[in-house]
């Protein structure tokens, strides 16, 4: 199929579309406004549903109901109003139920800014609302990539009948950029959905709960403790990353969407200088790539984190480095994004003042 | 390896995102690589609207125009603004219809193009944006011609079908324009 240049917010949507998904439930918010305006016009011409709630409550508890009679469902939004979803994000998980859920992050805390951001790390990798549970995190750098990982998304979701969300930040979801639709076929294996609320008429006359109460404690450890035997699978299965240029890197940058583009073009700048800079870019940052720095920590001198936040991914990259090799944090805020040339400084200063 | 790193700037309504995405299109169709990034917020209403555009032959980092190959400031604000954006021999078009000084950079290219008086000619004000493109693509060989019509043609639609002969004369004008300044 031809290539076609669209918004990063469209494209996630026709993703969605192209992976069989049928209904979304959201509420207004920048920056991420092209993904309810392109499924509220296109999803009632593929026999879909659109529904602009009156709040992000509402929204995700309207996902929560169509993903336990079965539906592919989406629902999108931007920080604070992920946040108001976070009490119904936390009962799907309990539920066990398959949703896709976007994230296109602008800057907080609080209403903050609509600039781009990555300020949600934590609440997106760490569960985000009460209990114990998981969401797997998806943050594609590209438009592409977006497209892929959205398409992914739902198939993840079938899979572990668990919430998977596509993070990425108003850069992305404002960019245009070519993509490429194939023609979607859901994974293999993918259990069949015999969960689903449709009524007894499809159950054989036997009654279906979807439930996240568990009042004796007995049983809701149990319940927990099978939520993460699928955590360990998808940690043992689902990790997704990238390494650029890292076989020869003094330093290696570790960033995620929008900020591993950056780095690259650092990259760039900085092998002009004669610096040699590599990339380890997580691709799903819940499971995050813990493998990946055993592959280069022997090679590298340093670690340098970059994130549109005050350090998040940071503590994870801690975890996975282990006190091996020193680690350096740089980080913009606010809705700034850092630029290159910012990055190139850090990393000269990382070498004691080389290529300057 | 050739990369253009393209900024238009000017005020809502002169058609700047769509000067940017007839690049980042026609550039598409060449097969190149491509981005286009607006610039979005509270800025935009009533105010000032901006996009980088990177079109290249190598995977394309930061989609954020930095050191442009050319800037193109369609009213002043978007000179004052990003005069400084342009890299050292890189071209800075000016609308100098609407641009009553000259830039402060002696180590850029600059053309002052009387943009919204060529498209006044060419029969509305509205197409001043297409005649800028005219002549961006005639100094900087962004893109080839060929690959802008197709582009203009693509954006344009059935719909709108009947806007492409003003569209086409305007970039035509644009690129004359470059024509007769530089013999």
């Amino acid at each position: 199929m031809a290539r076609k240049l669209m918004k990063g917010n469209e494209a996630i949507a026709a993703a969605a579309i192209n992976a069989g998904c049928r209904y979304f439930f959201g509420y207004p918010i920048t920056p991420q406004n092209e993904i309810p305006e392109y499924m509220s016009r296109e999803l009632p011409k593929v026999g879909g549903a659109y529904v602009q709630a009156e709040s992000e409550v509402a929204a995700i508890n309207m996902v929560y109901g169509a993903a336990g009679a079965g539906a592919r469902v989406l629902t999108s939004s931007s920080s604070p109003g992920i946040s108001l979803m976070q009490e119904g994000i936390s009962y799907i998980a309990g539920a066990e139920l398959p949703c896709v859920l976007v994230n296109i992050m602008r800057a907080g805390p609080g209403l903050g800014g609509v600039q781009p951001a990555q300020a949600d790390y934590f609440q997106a990798t760490k569960g985000g609302g009460h209990g114990d549970y998981r969401v797997l995190v998806l943050a594609p750098a590209n438009l592409q990539e977006a497209v892929d990982l959205t398409q992914l998304a739902f198939d993840l979701a079938d899979k572990y009948r668990n919430p998977v969300m596509v993070l990425a930040d108003g850069m992305i979801g404002q960019l245009m950029e070519p993509v490429e639709f194939s023609p979607y076929r859901p994974a293999a294996g993918l259990p069949p959905k015999d969960w689903a609320t449709t009524g007894t008429v499809h159950s054989g006359g036997r009654q279906r709960v979807i439930n996240s109460l568990y009042l004796y404690p007995d049983q809701l450890e149990n319940h927990v403790r099978a939520i993460f035997r699928k955590y360990a699978e998808m940690e043992r299965t689902e990790v997704r990353y990238e390494l650029y240029n890292c076989d020869q890197a003094d330093v290696v940058i570790v960033a995620y969407g929008t900020t591993s583009r950056i780095a690259r073009s650092a990259i760039e700048k900085c092998r002009r200088l004669g610096l040699r800079v590599g990339l380890l870019r997580p691709i799903t940052l819940y499971p995050f790539p813990l493998a990946a720095f055993d592959l280069v920590v022997e090679r590298t001198k340093a670690f340098l984190v970059v994130e549109m936040s005050m350090g998040q991914m940071l503590d994870d990259v801690k975890i996975a480095v282990a006190g091996r090799r020193p680690i350096s944090f740089y980080g913009r805020t606010g809705g700034i994004v850092p630029t290159s040339e910012e990055i190139v400084k850090q990393v000269q200063e990382l070498l004691g003042g080389r290529g300057a | 390896m050739t990369e253009e790193r393209i900024i238009v700037a000017g005020f809502g309504g002169q058609g700047i995102l769509m000067i940017g995405k007839l690049l980042a299109h026609a550039g598409m169709m060449e097969g190149r690589n491509v981005t286009w990034l607006p610039a979005y917020g509270p800025e935009m209403r009533g105010g000032t609207a901006n996009c980088n555009v990177i079109i290249s032959d190598v995977l394309i980092g930061a989609p954020i125009v930095t050191e442009a190959t050319c800037v193109i400031a369609m009213n002043l604000p978007s000179l004052d603004r990003f005069e400084s954006f342009a890299q050292p021999g890189g071209w800075l078009l000016l609308n100098s219809s609407l641009i009553p000084r000259a830039p402060a950079r002696h180590d850029v290219q600059i053309l002052a193009i009387p943009v919204s008086d060529l498209a006044r000619q060419q029969g509305s004000l509205r197409v001043a944006n297409v005649v800028m493109l005219g002549a961006c693509l005639a100094l900087t060989q962004a893109v080839r011609k060929e690959s802008a019509i197709a582009a203009i043609e693509d954006v344009l639609g059935p719909s709108k079908r009947h806007l492409l002969g003003i569209n086409l004369n305007a970039l035509e004008a644009g690129m004359a324009f470059v024509t007769k300044v530089q013999v």
